[in-house]
């Protein structure tokens, strides 16, 4: 194993990719020469050129629309939508297009197609290049949604998202790219799509999330443990098929939910997984589930407004050690401390 | 026998005869299925009038070509070689249509005769002929793609997203936009900043060329040179076939935007009655012979509507296959 960043875990699985197999082709806004707003396709132009790594003007529902059609001639197309943010002018072709033309042929297609993009806030960028918007696609069926955190997971589910022969949202952080971590070299190295990890066991507390606040969660973790809270950090990684058998098996341990998410509170990905879970373990739950996520408000651009509106390691904690009130059972010392 | 100045051969003459028919009698039978309550849905977007742009364009394409469809789209695709019965059964929503059910009149089609989709958005699939534009760039193998869609697709970004890209990479893809001149009640001469939308491939840097939708050989003849010219890496070109629908959008529209007189005008240049005149003035067919085509095509309707009728719904145990390719 080596070292590697997100970024090269991601440019990685894409060459390793498009060398097994030549249908598979990158096409999008700068990917080419360029390599990449994020510098996340660097390279691939020159060894593949440009009929595999195909450098198109801007304009996002062509992309999208030309990844669907070669999807649908043969092809296995990844297309980048360099923000997630640019989704509102592709929307059609991702929404109505993409996720619905083998429902609406009765099964006559397949559609292997990756739609790569990247999300979040954190960099300044204000409220039209930060949104995290995964929970939208995850209400779509016949979308897949992937959000890895780290660079081992990044090369594992984008080979296995490539590999798909359904359409998937594969969305980056930005704040990931240079994170490093350990990448396995093996060309059939796979994360199935649609299984969660425990990124830290704990007997207390189940804390869900996914892309870069599992690090946050982490972090929180660790200082709930010098406090006596052991929590259990699991990491979603596809959102859509969610991985609701991880989340139930964690709280019928813990007995205590929390979910940790950059996009919004309304209709978000923790109200799903909270929701899930008092409908399918609704007796297990010892206290009240809590769901954090970000303020309520677009994102903004000064520093101190954007940090205030994310999600934070001291926010998860301080919200964690303020449920305690809720523990119902005085002979139950878990919280207790 | 009087004289021709047509370069087809009689066979290719009746052939597009016959697919005219076929759309003709097929959505004739559609209107008044629904009209009787027979089928469910929203009312079927019918193409009559328009069946010279369906088969001429379509006629001058390889089986192994590409088309892109729209929401009027059953002409275009029984003149791409999808079956009747298939097709009314779909109509049906029957387990034997096209798309088992699921699909319905607006999105009919049998990828397997090269037809990539109908589209219920509208200018959606422009972008998506893109698509099959780059694949058979990159394999080489000098196919074609026919994408179709209306007036009112002019004004929307795909359209200008998917001319601009097509041009820029020499796509071999022919752009059909069918002008029947309404938007369902909108004119499009009201909202078009060009009166001849052919224009807008001036825009484009790439051929555009207006062509009589209601004369199947003129279509044909414009199509032949611009598929010629895609197949030769030549690029997209912009028909715009001139038509018109002599229904309503649908059949709750009742046409109050459009004069009783306009439609007549437009009848007398029906596509359908005018060929088979012609081709019994210059002896390229008897009149029994045509009769004898037209029977068999009212049969071919009369079995596919019994097909549709005769066949099992869905099973609803089943009304989420198809979301995902499983394994």
């Amino acid at each position: 194993m080596a070292e590697k960043t997100f970024r090269e875990a991601i440019i990685e699985a894409m060459a390793e990719e498009m060398r097994r197999d030549e249908r598979v082709v990158l096409i999008g806004e700068d990917v080419g020469r360029f390599g990449g707003a994020m510098g996340a396709s660097k390279g691939l132009f020159q060894e593949f050129g440009p009929s595999r790594v195909i450098d198109t003007p801007i304009s996002e529902a062509a992309i999208i629309g030309s990844a669907l059609g070669m999807a649908l001639t043969g092809q296995r197309p990844i297309a980048e939508l360099m923000f997630i943010d640019f989704a509102g002018v592709c929307m059609d072709q991702i929404l109505n297009q993409v996720a619905k033309v083998r429902y609406m042929l009765g099964g006559q297609v397949k559609v292997p197609l990756v739609i790569r993009t990247q999300g979040g806030a954190g960099k300044g960028y204000a409220a039209q290049h930060s949104q995290s918007l995964e929970a939208w696609f995850t209400h779509v069926p016949g979308l897949k949604v992937v959000m890895p955190a780290t660079p081992r997971d990044a090369k594992g589910l984008l080979k296995s998202a490539i590999r798909d022969d359904n359409p998937v949202m594969f969305i980056e952080h930005k704040l990931l790219y240079n994170n490093k971590g350990e990448v396995p070299e093996d060309p059939e190295f796979l994360i199935p799509l649609g299984k969660a990890e425990v990124k830290r066991e704990g007997s207390d507390l189940t804390i869900v999330s996914h892309s870069r606040q599992v690090l946050n969660c982490l972090e929180a973790a660790e200082e709930l443990s010098n406090q006596g809270i052991e929590a259990e950090v699991i990491d979603l990684r596809t959102l859509r098929p969610m991985d609701f058998d991880a989340v139930r098996a964690s709280v019928e341990k813990t007995g205590r939910l929390v979910t940790v998410e950059e996009g919004y509170p309304q209709c978000g990905i923790g109200a799903e997984v909270v929701a899930r879970i008092a409908e399918q373990c609704f007796e297990s739950l010892d206290m009240p589930p809590i769901r954090i996520a970000s303020k309520d408000t677009p994102i903004p651009f000064a520093r101190v407004l954007e940090q205030e509106t994310l999600p934070s390691p001291r926010r998860i904690v301080e919200t964690v050690l303020a449920a305690r009130r809720w523990v119902r059972r005085p002979q139950d010392q878990r919280l207790a401390v | 026998m009087s004289t021709s100045n047509s370069n087809l051969s009689p066979q290719t003459r009746i052939a597009l005869y016959r697919q005219m028919v076929r759309i003709r009698k097929f959505e004739e039978k559609t209107h008044e299925l629904y009209k009787a309550g027979r089928l469910t849905g929203m009312s079927p977007h019918l193409c009559i009038g328009e069946e010279a742009s369906a088969v001429g364009v379509i006629s001058a394409l390889n089986p192994d070509d590409y088309i892109l469809s729209t929401h009027r789209g059953h002409g275009h695709c029984l003149a791409k070689g999808a079956e009747m019965g298939k097709m009314y059964a779909e109509l049906y929503g029957k387990e034997t249509g096209y798309c088992r059910g699921r699909g319905g009149s607006m999105h009919i089609a049998d990828v397997a005769q090269g037809n990539l989709g109908a589209n219920g958005i509208v200018g959606a699939g422009l972008p998506i002929a893109l698509g099959a534009g780059f694949s058979i760039q990159k394999r080489g193998t000098k196919q074609v793609v026919a994408c179709f869609f209306g007036d009112a697709a002019t004004n929307q970004g795909a359209f200008h997203e998917a001319m601009n890209m097509s041009k820029a990479f020499h796509l071999p893809v022919v752009w059909v936009c069918e002008n029947n001149l309404y938007g369902l009640s909108t004119p499009i001469e009201k909202v078009a900043a060009t009166r001849t939308l052919s224009d807008r491939a001036k825009g484009y840097a790439m051929p555009g060329i207006t062509v009589d939708g209601m004369d199947v050989e003129a279509v044909r003849a414009v199509a032949e040179g611009a598929v010629s010219l895609a197949r030769g890496g030549g690029g997209p070109t912009l028909l715009e076939v001139r038509t018109y629908r002599y229904f309503g959008h649908g059949a709750s529209d009742h046409r109050p935007y459009r004069t009783r007189e306009e439609e007549q005008g437009w009848w007398k240049r029906c596509p359908v009655a005018n060929y088979r005149a012609r081709l019994l003035a210059e002896g390229v067919a008897t009149e029994a012979e045509l009769a004898a085509l037209e029977q068999e095509i009212d049969a071919e309707v009369e079995a596919g509507v019994a097909f549709a009728q005769s066949s099992p719904d869905p099973n609803p145990q089943e009304s989420t296959l198809y979301v995902y390719t499983e394994g």
